[in-house]
């Protein structure tokens, strides 16, 4: 192919790299580009029905592939639009190259029709951007935000495209340059003194009584669940994930207690309150995830782990005893190589087996709770949905969440096995990703079911995307888990604030509902059903499951149920409101672990008190 | 591990690209951080330009601005520019409201004390230049404003260099 002028290249570079699947809405300001990839074979553009939708599909397409998510739209107000995306994309890590036209070159700076200022724009929440005013820069451009969205801590990257910069003839010989050459940005891998820094690690996970693992998403980014599971067999440590990591490895694992922070498992938070050593492996310690600062480690005398590829954020939030710098992957390989050799010689030390059987019972004694009870209305239960999806969830099936109560209830019960499978916006809380994020996942994995598990407050955020499917026939199931609330905001107001409802309540006054989702659904074409009685739910994911095309479940859900256990607001880990509304401490639910090896002969696993039934909906008979 | 607040000068060698200087301020107004000073200007090397920090914070909170500057691609290079490693200068450019001779002459010998310069005069005004390190140009300041009314200041910022052979430049 011959480069004669600006998309040729951009068309070129984009081939040469295998990503030619695109998301984006034209305008005039991209219109050369558009013209450029007209009746092209080789590139397909999902022409989606919001920019944002565009991002947070292009964000989930590499979520769900691990390869780049591509997203182009018009100038102004189409480039503004992609801001949510780009955002959500920054604060989880996921490598998104987005580009929009921009007025030409001699209107930049006039206040140009649909001119914005969009580098300043993006300039926060993107890894880099740029704006391109010299085609003879363009490839050079191009082909640096590519690697610089794909290497290191993944991240979005934004280019700003004038529509003049675009048409122009190229005036050097070789405008794409062979190699990225970046003086400034130098990925760091893995170094000699890592390998060092493991040792260390290891002296103290060997020494530990209690260890526990928390695992966030940078083993997903990192691909290196293989050698996570390896390291979890060899060392027999327990593993708690953040809302991230949930996948990492597979929730079927004895040893994998569940999810940690605000929204977490009792036992996974008891885990790590009890610990006495911590290995962090990519996890950026969020707020969401330690509770109070201050008390966190629950033990001050825990040591800490934190091996991540970013070095900002270790020990940004929790200060660390062993910090490691590195990738994941070439990190956790370490690992497993220093412990083989470790564990071929007894006088090494043997692993304690009394905290991994405990592990073990700890967690076969709190399963997910039966819900097939209707709650207090008599309508379902939240848990019954999870319950049932669990049962017809394949391994390869994609899981992608929109924002509230429904995503914390997924996060806490679905199985999920693999990752890249579980699809979630943790960092920014974007209502309105899950849907385009789910067009996104199955158009990367088009062989895979995705399940999109919507509130139906965050449906109604990017509804017009059923056009999307509908014309590009993509096939999607949708779950609208209806409770006619924007019922995590509504959880708060029950909790914090004496239940002041205020604008909260999504239906009328009178009870009545809207939108009806099936007709909505069946106005673009697409099946639909209602279910409102718990012995239809599996029917009805059945259903959905078989259907050509794509599915909308909504489920008639109990209006007030509420996901917990919750930490209060700046609240240590181990602190909770139960279902009664109370404030909890987690050693009301487990007694702290023994100190010593004669305390734990003596320390019977029977005085576990059980998890509280989890069910967290007031049944009609206690309230 | 809160420690106590201490300013700190940042050396930083960057790329000579329009925006640049707003991703720089932009990181500190977005985390918080504080900055005292200032100053950018051309490097050694074309294509490359040199901004020095003086910032403010305890231990924890240097150490992320220093590694949150480090990921900024624009910035090629960055380094925590130690006082005893280090030298530093600043100038500042005071003008100050002279209502008689005598007030004038005390001017003077201040200059000269602090080895700065006068550099305008008019009947009513002077304006004075001082060279030194930000510890110095604050007393000059000061001593100046108790025997004259400043009328405006303008300071340049800190900029430093490492003491020897020591740099941050490409190699
Ligand atoms: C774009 C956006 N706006 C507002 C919020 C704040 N918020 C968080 S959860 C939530 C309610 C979500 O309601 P719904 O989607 O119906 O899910 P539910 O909690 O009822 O399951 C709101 C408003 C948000 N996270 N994102
Ligand atoms: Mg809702």
């Amino acid at each position: 192919m011959r480069i004669i002028i600006g998309t040729d290249i951009i068309v070129k570079l984009l081939k040469d790299t295998k990503n030619t699947t695109l998301f984006g809405y034209p305008g005039g300001a991209i219109m050369p580009f558009y013209d450029r990839i007209y009746g092209d074979a080789d590139i397909r553009l999902i022409l989606v029905r919001h920019e944002q939708s565009a991002g947070h599909a292009a964000d989930g397409f590499a979520r769900a592939s691990g390869r780049l998510g591509v997203c182009v739209t018009t100038s102004g107000p189409g480039a503004t639009n992609l801001v949510t995306a780009l955002a959500n994309a920054y604060y989880d890590s996921s490598p998104v190259l987005a580009f929009s036209g921009q007025v030409s070159t001699r209107l930049i700076g006039n206040d140009a029709f649909q001119e914005a200022d969009v580098v300043g724009c993006t300039m926060a929440v993107t890894k880099q951007n740029y704006q391109v005013k010299d085609v003879n820069n363009l490839g050079r451009v191009f082909k640096e935000a590519i690697y610089i969205a794909t290497t290191g801590r993944p991240g979005p990257v934004f280019i700003d495209l004038p529509r003049d910069v675009q048409g122009a003839e190229c005036t050097i010989p070789d405008p794409i340059p062979e190699k990225v050459e970046l003086a400034s940005y130098n990925p760091r891998v893995f170094s000699k003194g890592a390998a060092l820094q493991i040792k260390r690690a290891l002296d103290i996970l060997f020494k530990a009584q209690y260890p526990v693992i928390i695992a966030g998403g940078g083993v997903a980014l990192a691909n290196a669940s293989k050698e996570l599971e390896e390291v979890v067999n060899l060392l027999r440590i327990p593993v708690v994930y953040t809302l991230m990591g949930k996948g990492v490895i597979s929730d079927d694992h004895p040893y994998v207690l569940g999810m940690i922070g605000m929204h977490g498992r009792k036992r996974s938070n008891f885990a790590v309150s009890e610990a006495d050593a911590i290995l962090a492996l990519g996890t950026r310690f969020s707020d969401r995830i330690t509770g109070d600062l201050s008390q966190f480690p629950g033990q001050p005398s825990a040591k800490v782990i934190h091996v991540d590829i970013d070095t900002a954020e270790i020990g940004k939030n929790v200060p660390v005893d062993v910090p490691i710098v590195a990738d994941l992957k070439l990190a956790l390989q370490e690992f497993l190589e220093q412990v083989k050799r470790r564990l071929a010689d007894a006088k090494n030390g043997v692993l304690s087996s009394w905290w991994y059987k405990y592990i073990k019972e700890l967690k076969e004694s709190s399963g997910i709770p039966d819900a097939s009870r209707p709650g207090k209305t008599g309508r379902i239960i939240p848990e019954k949905i999870m319950f049932e999806l669990n049962k017809i969830l394949q391994t390869d099936d994609i899981v992608v969440t929109e924002v509230g109560q429904a995503q914390m209830y997924s996060a806490h019960y679905l199985n999920i096995r693999k990752p890249r499978t579980w699809i979630s916006s943790g960092g920014l809380g974007t209502m309105g990703f899950g849907f385009p994020a789910g067009i996104g996942a199955k158009v990367a994995k088009p062989d895979s079911q995705v399940w999109v598990v919507a509130g139906d407050g965050s449906f109604q955020m990017n509804l017009h995307e059923l056009a999307t499917v509908k014309q590009h026939d993509i096939k999607i199931n949708i779950i609208v888990v209806n409770n006619q609330y924007l019922g995590m905001v509504r959880q708060w107001q029950e909790l914090l604030h004496e239940k002041r409802y205020s604008y909260t309540c999504l239906g009328c006054k009178d009870g009545r509902y809207f939108p009806d989702f099936v007709k909505l659904a069946d106005a673009y074409g697409l099946e639909g059903v209602r279910v409102d009685k718990p012995e239809q739910v599996a029917g009805a994911l059945a259903q959905a499951s078989r259907s050509d095309g794509t599915f909308v479940v909504e489920i008639m859900v109990e209006p007030e149920s509420n996901i917990l256990p919750m930490l209060q607001p700046g609240g240590s880990l181990n602190t909770f409101y139960s279902r009664r509304r109370e404030q909890k401490s987690i050693y009301d639910w487990y007694c702290r672990l023994p100190r010593t090896e004669a305390e734990q002969r003596g320390y019977k696993v029977e005085r576990i008190k059980k998890e509280e039934d989890d069910v967290a909906v007031f049944f009609e008979d206690e309230s | 591990m809160t420690s106590e607040n201490q300013q700190v000068c940042i050396g930083m060698l960057v790329y000579d690209h329009p925006g640049v200087m707003m991703k720089v301020t932009g990181m500190f107004a977005r985390r918080g951080f504080n900055i005292s000073s200032i100053s950018v200007g051309h490097s050694e090397r074309p294509g490359f330009s040199r901004i020095t920090i003086m910032a403010e914070g305890d231990q924890a909170t240097i150490e992320q601005i220093i590694k949150q500057l480090h990921k900024l691609i624009d910035i090629v290079k960055v380094q925590h520019l130690e006082p005893s490693r280090t030298t530093m200068r600043e100038s500042a450019l005071v003008k100050v409201l002279v209502k008689d001779n005598n007030t004038r002459q005390e001017i003077m010998t201040l200059v000269d004390i602090y080895t700065g310069r006068v550099i305008d005069v008019t009947s009513k005004t002077m304006t004075l230049e001082i060279v030194g390190t930000q510890r110095k140009v604050d007393s000059f300041i000061e001593l100046i404003s108790e025997i004259a009314n400043i009328k405006e200041i303008a300071r340049s910022g800190v900029l430093a260099l490492y003491r020897g052979e020591e740099t941050i430049t490409l190699d």
